[in-house]
């Protein structure tokens, strides 16, 4: 299970990918939203796989991040002159303020950020499994909390009115962001480390790798970018609730991580790609498509059976997803 | 609060919690994984009992069985589907040496299919169903009013906690099945068959989640097709503060989570009792935090190389 090095290459290449796919978007409109929606599950599938990927730990609680990182970029840009009315419990000095979005975005991402280090703090003394079902107990806590924390999320009701500002290119400038920001990590230092613990744990351990703390970074960088994707898709519904971020986001994006190859940044950006297209034909179909010999049409929910066998036949066929575990690079 | 009241509530709830973390237990020791099919077994052995249809009010199936025969039927049902699940998908992912995160995947694609198939077959909407009406009575137990369904989950909890006991103690499939969760490939040398005790686990494990939809219906009369996911995640959790590996301990720890559950309820201010989940999974991390090798676990806690 070895990993290329990452290089530069990757990153050009991949944003080349990127780019050419923004400029299909723009030149077929009818594509555009499945461009947006895949870059924007590209950017959350990528948060996901820095942490997943470089650790070899299954996160099921990073819907949680981009829970927080949508609410928290919300907090500044939600429905001017009204906040206080949707919201009623957020304090004058926040509401007084309104930023633009990409600011308000790193905002939503450090304040990912910062839940993430003290959650990691807390959850990554725990190993493999264990750290696995810790993090879907911290799923849990934060949906709860958030759905009860009426004031500040409008509860189990949704929030409308955010800016709908995320389009082709400003979804394609925050994929791009963060695929930058995942291979200069993978190329770091602490990402040579913290893949050496997932190698072999005790190991590393003896050759002086400080695995918990470099688990921590690992999984605050995860974090903040999964937050990017989670304000990236609030600011692109225009409206965000709780339900939005639980199992169906969490099942989803592991889903693309592992088609795609779940060790490579490579393999997390091809399987939000292929999946997000997948669910689109289909969601297509299934609102029926008229041809020449009547209207084509499949029934409602077949989309959710069919990425569940996919998913298990990748698992079963090609265990190690569609790019099998290499990166993608032009210059090679 | 009642004492007896909350004794009875924390025990009806954990014998449910130590079932469902039975069954994740005994397949995490043959294959080191973690079932999250298992609450979706629940779910399904529950919509078992209806003829599955999209309209809102769905004719009894199973449900219309006489009472010794619904039981048996939703069981075996039950354990069928956990076998199938293994036959038709762990078995190949297994066969080729796949490791720890990619078993735990699969189990959550498993899971995940089989919710998707239940909401294509009978919608999202929640329905009802009525089984073992005559549980559903208040009788007086040492000076209080408790449900005679709480007691029956209790009483019938022990029984199968000691059935399986006396299954893995005094039986060659059952030592079988220690031997390989102990060792996986020393038991294999010594003429454990890997498969068979691999299906052994997934039938008893199954069984068990046919009991809990049993139990769980029967008290509650809903049908969602999330139903089963909160009592799994009671059961991984419980298996983790448990202390992995531990069958004893997965037991243990289901106990420990109702308890906490119920006294929670009771405890906490009225206005913050809709977020008593938050405050669980708060007190769950603690636990991990203070002993990642589980409550109930004695001696190293680390793996040995």
């Amino acid at each position: 299970m070895k990993s290329p090095p990452p290089t530069a290459g990757t990153f050009v290449s991949l944003a080349i990918v990127v780019i050419a796919l923004a400029g299909l978007g723009y030149l077929m409109p009818g594509l555009s939203r499945t461009v947006i929606e895949s870059f924007i599950y590209a950017t959350l599938v990528v948060g996901l796989g820095v942490f997943v990927g470089n650790t070899g730990i299954v996160s099921f609680g990073h819907a949680s991040f981009a829970m927080i990182g949508a609410y928290g970029a919300a907090w500044f840009t939600c429905c001017e002159g009204m906040r206080q009315v949707f919201l009623p419990g957020l304090p004058d000095i926040i509401a007084a303020i309104n930023l633009p979005l990409p600011v308000a975005a790193l905002v939503g991402m450090g304040i990912a950020a910062v839940v993430a280090m003290f959650a990691g703090a807390v959850l990554l003394r725990l190993n493999g499994v264990a750290a696995s079902i810790g993090l879907l107990s911290f799923l849990f806590m934060v949906k709860t909390i958030y759905e009860n924390w009426d004031g500040w999320t409008s509860g189990q009701s949704s929030l409308v009115g955010l800016p709908m500002e995320v389009g082709i290119a400003q979804a394609a400038a925050g994929l791009i962001f963060v695929l930058c920001l995942a291979l200069i990590y993978q190329g770091s230092a602490s990402g040579l480390l913290v893949r050496a613990a997932r190698e072999d744990e005790v190991a590393s351990r003896s050759a002086g790798v400080r695995v918990w703390r470099e688990r921590l970074i690992c999984f605050t960088l995860s974090a903040a970018i999964t937050a990017l994707g989670g304000v990236m898709f609030a600011h692109y519904l225009g409206s965000i609730s709780v339900v939005q971020f639980w199992l169906d986001l969490t099942f989803l994006t592991l889903a693309m991580l592992v088609v795609g190859g779940r060790n490579t940044i490579t393999g997390a950006v091809v399987g939000a790609l292929v999946i997000t297209s997948l669910r689109d034909g289909l969601r297509t179909l299934e609102n029926g498509v008229p041809t020449p010999f009547g209207i084509a049409e499949i029934p409602e929910g077949v989309q959710e059976i069919a990425l569940a066998l996919l998913l298990l036949v990748v698992l079963v066929a090609r265990p190690r997803g569609i790019t099998g575990g290499r990166e993608f690079n032009f210059f090679r | 609060m009642n004492l007896v009241q909350l004794l009875v509530d924390s025990l009806a709830l954990g014998s449910q919690y130590s079932l469902v973390a039975l069954g994740i237990g005994l397949i995490f020791g043959v294959m080191r994984m973690i079932n999250f099919a298992q609450g979706d077994l629940i779910t399904f052995g529950a919509y078992m009992l209806v003829v599955p249809t999209v309209s809102d009010v769905a004719p009894p199936m199973i449900a219309a069985l006489p009472t010794p025969l619904l039981i048996a039927a939703t069981i075996a049902v039950v354990a069928l589907a956990a076998l199938l699940t293994e036959r038709l998908a762990f078995r190949s992912v297994r066969r080729k040496g796949a490791d720890g995160p990619t078993l735990l995947i699969t189990s959550f694609a498993i899971g995940y299919f089989i919710q998707s198939v239940i909401l294509f077959l009978n919608t999202g909407r929640p329905k009802s169903v009525s089984i073992l009406p005559e549980l559903s009575q208040q009788i007086v137990f040492a000076g209080v009013r408790v449900a005679l369904v709480d007691l029956v989950t209790i009483i019938a909890s022990l029984g199968l906690l000691l059935t399986v006991g006396l299954f893995l103690n005094r039986t060659r499939g059952g030592i079988a099945l220690r031997a390989a969760a102990e060792d996986f490939l020393m038991a294999r040398l010594i003429g454990v068959k890997a498969d068979r005790v691999i299906a052994v686990a997934f039938l008893v494990s199954g069984a068990l989640a046919g009991a809990v939809t049993l139990m769980f219906v029967a008290k509650t009369g809903v049908l969602d097709f999330r139903m089963g996911v909160p009592l799994a995640i009671a059961g991984f959790v419980a298996t983790v503060i448990g202390g992995m590996g531990s069958l004893t301990g997965a037991v243990l720890g289901g106990f420990a989570l109702g308890l906490a559950s119920t006294l929670l309820q009771s405890l906490l201010p009225p206005d913050l009792r809709p977020a008593r989940d938050a405050f669980l999974y708060g007190l769950v991390i603690l636990v991990l935090l203070v002993r990642p090798q589980g409550l109930f676990v004695f001696g190293p806690g680390r793996e040995r190389v």
